[in-house]
C-alpha cells in the first residue's frame, strides 16, 4: 500500500519537474508530459484512496493520513478540469508541487485507524465528505491562481515585463479562473455544510452543535460569501479577489489543521492522528 | 560552372535619399528583369527591392562582366551616375551571396531583426522572376532553399517574439491585461500619427467600439469618421471614462488630461474592470499617479520604449541561433550546387546504376550455384558492359556544348530522373 503512495509522490514530483521545466522553455511537449505525469498519479492515488476505501468498507477518512490523501486527490482532479476548462497550463507549477507535498506529509502520518464507529454509515456523510473536499481542493487552487495574479500584476505595474510577464497568461483570464474556483468552491461548501448538518441532525439530533470545525467552517463560508457578494455589487475583481482568495485559503488551512490540533471537537477524532 | 552573385545596397550601405533614387517599383522590377537577362554575361537573375533595400542576385559564367552590366543597368534606368552609388554597392558571391540571400529573407539583415515583412517581398520579387522567367534552376532552388530557411529560423529561434515597436508594444501590453482586445473600447484622446497607428493595430485585433474626444470637436468628429466611431467633446471624457477600457492619449497639452483623483472617481461605477491607459504625449498627458490605483494601468512612451529595448535584446540574443540556421543551409547548399556539374552526375549516376546492377546480380547469382567462377566472371562482364552502353549517350551529352546556357537545367533534370541527390 505504501508503495502507490510512493509511487503516486514519484509521479508528482516528476510532474511538478515537468511543469516547471515548461515554465522555463516553454516548450509544449514538457507541459503535456507534466499533464499525463500527474494523470498518472492521479490514477495510483485514485486506487490508493480506493483500496483504502474496500479495505474499510468506507469512505476512508479515518485518521489525518486518509484525510490527507483524499484532500490532495481532490486538488490534483479539481486541477485537472481546470487546466481543460480554461487552459491554464502554468498553474501546473502550484498544483502537481502542492500534491506531491500534501502526499509527502499524509505518507509520514501514522496510519492507525481509529475504532470505526457505526456513525460513519450515512450518505449524507459521504456527499458531506466529497463536497467539502472539491470545495476545499478548488478554494487552495483559486490561492494558486491569485497568486499567479499578483506575481503578474506586480510585473505589469512595474512596468518590467521580464520572466513571468511572458510566462504567465493575462489578468483577465487569471481573474475569470480564480473567480471560476471560488463560484465552484463556495457552491461545493455550501452543499457540504448543508449535508454536514443533516448528518448532524440524524447523528446528534441538532443540526449546529458550536464544534469548533462548524464555526470555523462557517466563518470560511462568510469570508467567500462576502467576496462574492462585493464581485457582484462593487466589483471586487482582480487584486482584491486575488488577495482575499489567499486570505480565504490561510482560513481553510487553519480550519483543516489548526482546529484540530489547537481546539477540541466531534470532528477532531478523524482528523488527528 | 556558373557563379552565383548577389549585389546591391541596403540600410547599412545608403542613406535613405539613395535607397529611394534606386528602389525599383514592382512594374520596373518586371522591365529590369527582361532587360538584365538579355544581357550577354547574365543567365538567371532576381531584383529585390524594398525600403531599406535593393539587391540584384544572378548567376553568371562571367562575374566581371555581369557586376558591370547590373551598374550600368541602373545607371542607365534610374539616370544616376555609377560613382554616385558605387561606394555604397557591395558584391557578394558563392557562399557569400548564398548565406546573404539566407540572412535577408530570415531577417537577420533587416533594420529590425525579426520583422516578418521581408519575406513577403522576397516572395513577391520572386514571383516576378518566374512570371518573366528569368529565374532558373540554380536561383529557383536557391529561393526556395530561402523560403525554407526563413521559416525554420522564425520557427525555431524567437526571433520575431515580442513587440519591438511602440504600438505593438501597447498591444501585447494589453492582451495580457484583457487576455482578448476583441470588444474592449477605446477612447482617442487627441490625434497624431503613433496615437493612430496604436487605434489602427488595436482595430486590427478586433477591438471594439472607439470614441475620439478632440480639443477641436469638428476634427474629432472627422477622426470618428475615419474609424466608424463616435466624437465627444473634451469636456465628456471623464464621463466616457466609465465606459471603456483602453484609452491612447496623445495631446499638445503642458499638463495632465486626466488626474488621479478623476480616476479615482470612477472606479466604482466601473466596477473596477480594468483600465489600461497609453500615454503617448510629451509632455505627459495621463497623472502616472493612476497606475498606483487598482486595476488601473499606464504606460507612457518612456515605458513603452523600456518595453522594447528589452524586446530587441532578447531578438539579438535569438538572431544568433538563426545565424547557426543560416549557416547549416549555406554548407546543404552549397554540395547541391557542387554537384549540379557535370563530372559529378556523371559520376553519381554511374554509381548508381553499379549499385542497382551489383546488388540484383548478387540475387540472382545466389540461386545459380551450379554456375563456375568463370561463368560469373563472364556475368560480371556483360552487366559492366550493360552499364557503359546506357552510360554513353547521356555522357557525351551532357559533356557536350550544345546547351546554350540551359545546362545546369539538364543536370538538375538528369539529377532528379535518377533521384541523384539523396
Amino acid at each position: 500500500m505504501e508503495l502507490i503512495e510512493i509511487i503516486t509522490i514519484f509521479f508528482y514530483l516528476l510532474s511538478a519537474a515537468g511543469y516547471f521545466a515548461y515554465l522555463f522553455l516553454q516548450k509544449e511537449y514538457l507541459h503535456s508530459a507534466g499533464s499525463y505525469l500527474l494523470i498518472a498519479g492521479f490514477l495510483c492515488h485514485s486506487s490508493a484512496v480506493g483500496y483504502l476505501a474496500v479495505k474499510s468498507g468506507y469512505i476512508p477518512v479515518h485518521n489525518l493520513h486518509e484525510t490527507l490523501l483524499i484532500a490532495g486527490l481532490a486538488v490534483v482532479g479539481v486541477f485537472l478540469v481546470l487546466q481543460y476548462k480554461y487552459n491554464l497550463k502554468v498553474l501546473g507549477i502550484y498544483a502537481a508541487p502542492l500534491a506531491a507535498l500534501v502526499m509527502i506529509i499524509a505518507t509520514l502520518l501514522p496510519r492507525e485507524p481509529v475504532q470505526v464507529k457505526n456513525i460513519f454509515k450515512s450518505v449524507w456523510l459521504v456527499i458531506h465528505i466529497v463536497t467539502i473536499f472539491i470545495g476545499d481542493a478548488s478554494f487552495a487552487l483559486a490561492c494558486g491562481v491569485g497568486l499567479l495574479y499578483l506575481v503578474q500584476e506586480h510585473a505589469i505595474k512595474t512596468k518590467n515585463p521580464g520572466f513571468f510577464f511572458r510566462r504567465l497568461p493575462s489578468l483577465e483570464l487569471l481573474d475569470a479562473t480564480g473567480y471560476g474556483c471560488i463560484v465552484v468552491g463556495f457552491a461545493m461548501l455550501s452543499l457540504g455544510l448543508v449535508t454536514g448538518f443533516i448528518y448532524a441532525k440524524s447523528v446528534w439530533g441538532k443540526f449546529w452543535s458550536w464544534d469548533p470545525k462548524e464555526v470555523w467552517s462557517g466563518i470560511t463560508w462568510l469570508l467567500y460569501a462576502a467576496l462574492l457578494h462585493q464581485r457582484f455589487t462593487v466589483g471586487w475583481r482582480g487584486r482584491k479577489a486575488a488577495i482575499m482568495s489567499i486570505i480565504g485559503f490561510a482560513v481553510i488551512l487553519f480550519t483543516f489543521f489548526g482546529v484540530n490540533f489547537l481546539l477540541q471537537g466531534h470532528h477532531g477524532q478523524f482528523t488527528r492522528w | 560552372m556558373f557563379d552565383i552573385v548577389l549585389q546591391g545596397l541596403n540600410h547599412k550601405t545608403a542613406p535613405v535619399g539613395l535607397r529611394e533614387c534606386i528602389a525599383f517599383s514592382e512594374d520596373e522590377t518586371a522591365a529590369s528583369l527582361e532587360a538584365l537577362i538579355k544581357s550577354e554575361s547574365i543567365e538567371e537573375v532576381i531584383l529585390f527591392s524594398t525600403c531599406n533595400r535593393v539587391e540584384v542576385l544572378l548567376t553568371t559564367s562571367n562575374k566581371t562582366d555581369a557586376v558591370e552590366a547590373v551598374k550600368t543597368y541602373i545607371a542607365d534606368f534610374k539616370n544616376i551616375p555609377v560613382h554616385q552609388f558605387e561606394d555604397a554597392f557591395y558584391t557578394h558571391d558563392g557562399d557569400a551571396a548564398v548565406r546573404h540571400v539566407f540572412r535577408v529573407a530570415a531577417s537577420l539583415d533587416s533594420m529590425m531583426v525579426g520583422e516578418p515583412q521581408i519575406l513577403g517581398q522576397i516572395k513577391a520579387a520572386y514571383r516576378t522572376a518566374a512570371r518573366k522567367k528569368t529565374s532558373g534552376v540554380i536561383l529557383n532552388r536557391l529561393l526556395h532553399r530561402t523560403f525554407f530557411v526563413a521559416k525554420r529560423v522564425r520557427s525555431e529561434t524567437g526571433i520575431g517574439d515580442h513587440a519591438v515597436s511602440i504600438s505593438y508594444a501597447a498591444i501585447e501590453l494589453g492582451r495580457k491585461i484583457f487576455g482578448s482586445l476583441e470588444g474592449k473600447t477605446m477612447l482617442l484622446i487627441g490625434a497624431g500619427e503613433m496615437a493612430e497607428l496604436a487605434v489602427e493595430h488595436l482595430i486590427r485585433n478586433r477591438a471594439g467600439d472607439i470614441i475620439v474626444a478632440n480639443r477641436t470637436f469638428e476634427t474629432g468628429v472627422e477622426l470618428a469618421k475615419k474609424y466608424n466611431g463616435s466624437a465627444i467633446r473634451f469636456e465628456e471624457i471623464e464621463e466616457a471614462l466609465k465606459r471603456v477600457d483602453i484609452i491612447i492619449s496623445s495631446t499638445g497639452s503642458p499638463h495632465f488630461i486626466i488626474t488621479r483623483d478623476t480616476v479615482k472617481g470612477i472606479l466604482r461605477s466601473r466596477k473596477n474592470r480594468a483600465l489600461f491607459f497609453i500615454d503617448i504625449a510629451v509632455p505627459r498627458d495621463i497623472d502616472p499617479e493612476i497606475n498606483r490605483l487598482t486595476n488601473t494601468y499606464v504606460y507612457d512612451i518612456d515605458d513603452l520604449k523600456g518595453v522594447i529595448e528589452e524586446n530587441i535584446e532578447d531578438r539579438n540574443r535569438e538572431a544568433v541561433k538563426g545565424e547557426r540556421i543560416v549557416d547549416e543551409a549555406v554548407i546543404h547548399f552549397r554540395q547541391w550546387y557542387e554537384n549540379l556539374d557535370v563530372i559529378p552526375t556523371i559520376i553519381a549516376l554511374r554509381n548508381k546504376m553499379e549499385g542497382i546492377a551489383k546488388a540484383e546480380a548478387q540475387k540472382t547469382l545466389q540461386s545459380l550455384r551450379h554456375l563456375s567462377e568463370k561463368d560469373r566472371e563472364a556475368f560480371y562482364r556483360m552487366i559492366n558492359a550493360m552499364i557503359n552502353k546506357i552510360m554513353h549517350d547521356p555522357t557525351m551529352l551532357l559533356k557536350s556544348d550544345a546547351f546554350h546556357g540551359s545546362k545546369p537545367t539538364y543536370l538538375d533534370i538528369t539529377r532528379r530522373l535518377f533521384n541523384l541527390d539523396d
